[in-house]
């Protein structure tokens, strides 16, 4: 059996014909919007000041959502992966619930929350005059509304499969219980963190249907590039391609930068 | 197997029956099966009227109606949607459909003018025009680049007012939907939109003298597989019985 070495470092076609059609189907539509994209006029849809302006706001707002996810979203994931507390399980379908809803539901649901008529919103305006909606604020809460699940999803699963044997040794050495979490539980699940911060980021750049409903869509305040590019569709759909080609060229940029970064950072 | 053996003549009495009377129909100028039908969003409630006058008139016809965005609908249309009448709120996203290719011309049939809506509270405290060009109002408006949002900024232009927006939104649903959840004091949206939202709005007139109105043309689509029953839908919206129907939204004469 000399073929039997090879024959196992070829993929088995029962998961390469799947793998091939999957793979099309998530490539072939980025392909259409590459042939249809009028390259000459790239370069003038990035020198327009709006489109830089859509692409600031879209930049700066998805990192800072990041952020926050990161500075909510950890510690919410370790509650979820480490909590011993009765209905934790209910807790947890909870945070993945702005997964599943439509976002315009998602910007709806903020409106009713945090808008001038809302939970908490009226509260606001009455006592001391703020009023999200229709700030770049607004922007950031929409994008860390629907973006964060996703970070929490993958850190609390990481958290969940690590090893509790490390976090136990550190303690029973004398480390404190944020220590433990700092110095032993953080670095382990750092590859799930990264995965979940980048996921976090990209969807919060895309974020669409809860930003126009709940932040609105005025230029250099709240309009980002996806709004941008909706915007574009109604008058100039070609220039709505190059538009979106734009967001994916930078998102990628940032993302293959970012990992080499981390991925070099990790192996040391 | 009993309940089946039952079954098969029931349906093949129903499938005769339906041969015959697609048969009849044809007979009488080809109006009979199925049209979809693309129309304005602001058109949603005289459209779906017409359309079940329409089935109820012509026996053996089905109207499918698809609302939204005329620029939306235009665009798929031009993508190549299976649509047999398009009815766009501007005459702008009619003539890309044309341009294309997609329809010999088309006839108008429907005016709409603006009129600014605002919470039932009045927060803003406007009563007038005038008033959205007050410093704390907060107003909703439609982009430019679509109908609602260039018939607006006629109107302001008329009224030689300078209106800043809190918001710019995509299409005139959206801005009613600010005005009806009390997130902005006043949005300008259609005549038609305010009628429509029965009480969750109050509508502030706009005077005659300074207010601006946009076009609704109407078109089969080239290429429609039923073009006979496309036609008979058209002739409808263009008739007095048609006319009436859209004067109840509020809509003017073309």
């Amino acid at each position: 059996m000399t073929g039997a070495p090879r024959a196992r470092r070829r993929t088995p076609w029962p998961l390469a014909a799947p793998a091939i059609l999957g793979l099309a189907l998530l490539v072939l539509p980025l392909v259409g919007l590459l042939v249809r994209t009028p390259w000459r006029d790239l370069v003038g849809v990035l020198g327009q000041a709006e489109v830089l302006d859509a692409l600031r706001l879209s930049l700066g707002c998805a990192t800072i959502a990041t952020a926050i996810a990161l500075v909510l979203g950890v510690p919410l994931a370790w509650v979820l992966a480490r909590s011993q507390a009765r209905g934790i399980a209910l807790l947890r379908s909870l945070v993945t619930l702005p997964l599943v809803l439509p976002p315009v539901v998602g910007g709806v649901a903020l409106l009713f929350a945090f808008g001038r008529t809302g939970l908490l919103g009226r509260w606001l305006d009455s006592w001391f005059g703020i009023t999200i909606p229709f700030t770049t604020a607004a922007v950031v809460l929409a994008e860390t509304f629907v973006a964060m699940p996703f970070l929490v999803v993958t850190v609390e699963g990481a958290l969940r499969a690590a090893d509790q044997g490390y976090d136990e040794a550190a303690a029973t050495l004398g480390a404190s219980r944020l220590t433990v979490f700092r110095r032993v539980t953080l670095p382990l699940v750092r590859p799930s963190l990264v995965a979940g911060a980048v996921l976090c980021w990209a969807r919060a750049l895309g974020e669409f249907g809860a930003t126009i409903t709940f932040a609105g869509n005025l230029q250099g305040v709240t309009r980002t590039m996806p709004l941008e590019v909706y915007l574009a569709m109604q008058t100039d759909p070609v220039a709505a391609t190059a538009l979106s080609l734009v967001l994916l060229l930078v998102s990628v940029v940032v993302l293959v930068g970012l990992r080499d970064r981390w991925l070099s950072a990790g192996a040391r | 197997m009993k309940r089946l053996a039952l079954l098969l003549p029931a349906l093949l009495v129903v499938a005769l029956l339906g041969g015959c009377g697609a048969g009849g129909q044809s007979g009488g100028g080809g109006v009979h099966g199925s049209i979809r039908v693309f129309a304005a969003a602001s058109l949603t409630g005289s459209f779906t009227a017409l359309a079940r006058q329409f089935e109820h008139q012509h026996p053996g016809t089905t109207v499918q109606l698809s609302f939204g965005a005329s620029s939306d609908l235009a665009e798929q249309i031009d993508n190549g949607a299976p649509a047999d009448v398009f009815a766009s709120a501007s005459p702008t996203n009619m003539r890309q459909v044309v341009q294309a290719g997609n329809a010999e011309g088309s006839k108008p049939f429907a005016s709409n003018t603006m009129e600014v809506a605002v919470p039932p509270a009045n927060p803003g405290h406007v009563h007038r025009l005038a008033d959205l060009a007050r410093k704390g109002v907060k107003v909703a408006l439609c982009q430019p680049q679509v109908p609602c949002g260039a018939v607006a900024r006629e109107v302001f232009d008329n009224a030689g007012l300078t209106v800043h927006p809190v918001t710019e939104e995509v299409d005139v649903k959206s801005v009613l939907t600010k005005v009806t959840l009390g997130e902005v004091d006043a949005g300008v949206v259609y005549v038609t939109d305010v009628r429509a939202a029965g009480r969750q709005v109050t509508g502030v007139p706009i005077p005659a003298g300074v207010n601006a109105s946009t076009q609704y043309p109407i078109t089969v689509v080239r290429g429609s597989d039923n073009g006979a029953t496309a036609r008979a839908f058209e002739q409808l919206v263009l008739s007095a019985q048609g006319q009436r129907e859209l004067a109840k939204a509020g809509f003017g004469r073309p």
